[in-house]
């Protein structure tokens, strides 16, 4: 083979591998999210209350610790689950229990839930029980909410805020 | 599994043959396709230093200052960040390559497991570390990588879930976090060249720099690139907004629309999965085991060749343990040992021109020791009934050459080409076994055995010991260095070879050049 069809050759290779790599570095392009929908984040963490009451030490009891461990009163570790619901236009689209984390359930719960929604005007509410009681819900709030192309937006939970709150 | 390697064969050599013709074989970039992935490594490590320099490790400052770099100095520093994502794209496509090709070619059994298990790692470190880059320019892709990742990594228990809430608002960003991403990016790959340096430290004479004249097409390929299409960033990233359409690279990106179709828990149930799959294919389906080459210390004098040949570091030297007046003896590791022979076709006892006493070498194979590699000598050459003979060694790896037997042609198989002594040639030659030798080998820089071809032809033009003996006229010897699927251009070659040996005057003998039958 010739030198000049040689570099022509390795002309050709040196362009597939670029066309290659080039090409595939950008394209095709992807749709990730589409443009008539708004995406809505429910993300929040927080302990429920102790899965009983605390109960008081008998003297007895109290003898028997060790002087540092005295406390009078004995709490469970374990926390309750969550009870969460959302209503989307009066319409309940999520309801979940959320249990504690932790070997031993004494940690947060932790919700992180999407939602895909149409642009537009929608009424959300959100809900949720984090006692010890079987019915009702602890925490509710309801937002009225423009939602744009693609718009995202958060409600996250703090407990020494009131409650549900859109994040900015 | 056979048929997919013999597929993916199918799909290499052809382009393979076409490389080594337009770059020679010893530059052709399908034999050292994990050099080539070095070098890429280098490009991303020199062109990422000099990015890190301008490179703002804020979250608000990132995209302003890659903005800066590609825009404002975009004759270098621009020029630097399309090196630095197109060699990174460049390794995963070499990457890829690679390890196809050594599938395809049944090189990861046996003591290759090695290799092979450990390049599994390697595919996920270099993912995160390319994955973590993407992060930095904190542009909409940054976005949208930044959002799925950590809400798949919080679904391991390890996180806790909570490292998503990170990426929740735009004023929750935190610069912290930030700096963390940029220590992973520097940090997974300092692991990455550990891995590699790993997954190598078993190859002896591993190729790590390809040819030069590759280096430098590639870099000046990297160079076009950069200016054809310059490395840019997407739009700014803001929380307040889902990232619509991506131009994803789909090198590092390509399992992220999973995340968007299918739970992430799936996600991670795959991808261990298919780790998994890759590290243990070396044991699936079992590979038969080729028993380990041993030493005849009765026939060792330590001199060493074997070790020098060996191409897997699987013989060693060792003081001498019979008390023979040699300082050293050759020592055989089985586990390393793939059984190739080339040991024995390197050790200078292998001769077959001993009568007196049985054909016994220095180190041999248990199941194609030296005596019966002349045993099938004779009964090939027994079969030659033509004018013009010729003895044809073949490498099992290369084309099947038995099916090209015919009266002019006998086909003695081996391990490999190199494990053939170069005194078996002499051997056929001198005793008129045939008019000519034959060495059907893989392709020139391709071989299975990695160093079977170049040890075989420096024996035969005597720059590597044992040489073949000056007196053998080298006329007479064909070499074929060729893929398994050539077998029309081996049929031609061997028939020309054939005409030739014809019109030639009839062969020498060990009467002509005045050595005495034992």
């Amino acid at each position: 083979m010739s030198s000049v069809l040689k570099f022509a050759g390795q002309g050709v290779f040196y362009a597939a591998l670029a066309a290659l790599i080039g090409y595939f570095a950008t394209t095709p392009a992807y749709r990730h999210f589409p443009e008539d929908q708004a995406l809505l984040r429910l993300a929040f963490n927080h302990g429920g209350a102790p899965v009983t009451e605390c109960r008081k030490r008998s003297r007895e009891e109290l003898a028997k610790l060790p002087p540092n461990m005295r406390k009078p009163q004995s709490c469970p570790r374990g926390r309750v689950p969550l009870v969460v619901e959302l209503a989307l236009d009066g319409e309940t689209i999520y309801r979940d229990s959320a249990k504690p984390t932790g070997l031993f359930g004494d940690g947060p719960s932790k919700i992180y839930q999407k939602f895909k929604l149409p642009v537009g005007r929608h009424n959300i509410e959100v809900r949720m029980r984090d006692s010890r009681r079987e019915t009702g819900f602890d925490y509710e709030r309801t937002f009225d909410l423009d939602l744009g192309p693609r718009h995202s937006m958060v409600i996250d939970f703090r407990a020494e805020g009131g409650g549900f709150i859109i994040l900015k | 599994m056979k048929f997919i390697q013999s597929l993916l064969r199918r799909g290499f050599e052809p382009m393979e043959a076409a490389l080594s013709r337009v770059f020679t074989p010893a530059w052709n970039p399908f034999y050292q396709l994990g050099a080539i992935g070095f070098f890429f490594l280098w490009i991303v490590v020199a062109s990422g230093v000099y990015i890190y320099i301008f490179f703002d490790t804020s979250i608000h400052g990132a995209y302003s200052s890659m903005e800066r770099l590609t825009y404002n100095q975009w004759y270098f520093g621009g020029v630097m960040r399309s090196f630095h994502r197109y060699a990174s794209d460049g390794m995963v496509v070499v990457m890829a390559l690679h390890m196809l090709r050594e599938f395809a070619l049944d090189r990861f059994r046996g003591v290759r497991w090695f290799s092979w298990a450990t390049g599994a790692p390697v595919i996920w470190l270099v993912m995160i570390s390319g994955i973590t880059g993407y992060w930095l320019v904190w542009d909409q892709l940054a976005q949208y990588i930044a959002v799925n990742t950590t809400e798949w990594l919080d679904l391991l228990p390890i996180f806790g879930g909570t490292i998503a809430r990170n990426f929740l608002t735009n004023t929750g960003l935190s610069d912290r976090f930030f700096t963390l991403l940029v220590f992973l990016h520097i940090a997974v790959p300092l692991f990455l060249v550990f891995a590699l340096w790993i997954h190598i430290v078993r190859v002896s004479r591993a190729k790590v720099n390809p040819a030069f004249g590759l280096m430098a097409g590639i870099t000046l390929m990297l160079l076009a690139l950069s200016f054809i299409k310059p490395a840019v960033s997407q739009p700014p990233a803001d929380m307040a907004l889902v990232p619509g359409e991506l131009a994803m690279d789909w090198y590092y990106l390509a399992f992220f629309p999973l995340l968007d179709s299918w739970p992430g828990n799936s996600v991670w149930a795959f991808a261990g999965l298919a780790t998994l799959l890759l590290m243990v294919v070396p044991w699936l389906p079992r590979g038969s085991r080729v028993p380990a080459a041993v030493v005849d210390l009765d026939n060792c004098n330590g001199c060493t060749r074997c070790v020098e040949d060996c191409p897997y570091n699987a013989v060693t030297m060792m003081p001498r343990s019979d008390g023979k007046p040699f300082p050293s003896e050759a020592v055989v590791k089985p586990k390393l040992c793939v059984g190739c022979g080339i040991c024995a076709g390197a050790c200078p006892s292998s001769t077959p021109f001993r009568r007196a006493v049985e054909p016994i070498t220095g180190i041999d194979l248990p199941d194609r020791p030296i005596k019966v590699l002349r045993q099938d000598t004779e009964q090939a050459a027994a079969r030659l009934t033509g004018p013009s003979s010729i003895l044809v060694y073949s490498c099992r790896y290369s084309v099947a050459a038995k099916d090209l037997e015919n009266a002019n042609i006998a086909v003695v198989d081996l391990p490999c080409i190199a494990a053939l002594p170069p005194s078996f040639i002499d051997y056929v030659l001198s005793r008129k076994l045939a008019n000519g030798v034959a060495l059907v080998g893989c392709p020139d820089s391709g071989c299975y055995n990695r160093f079977g071809v170049e040890w075989m032809k420096d024996r035969i033009d005597r720059k590597r010991d044992p040489h073949l003996r000056q007196r053998v006229p080298r006329d007479r010897i064909a070499a074929l260095w060729i893929g398994r699927f050539e077998k029309a251009k081996a049929k031609r070659e061997l028939q020309a070879f054939s005409q030739r040996l014809a019109q030639m005057t009839p062969a020498h003998s060990e009467e002509d050049a005045g050595v005495k039958r034992a």
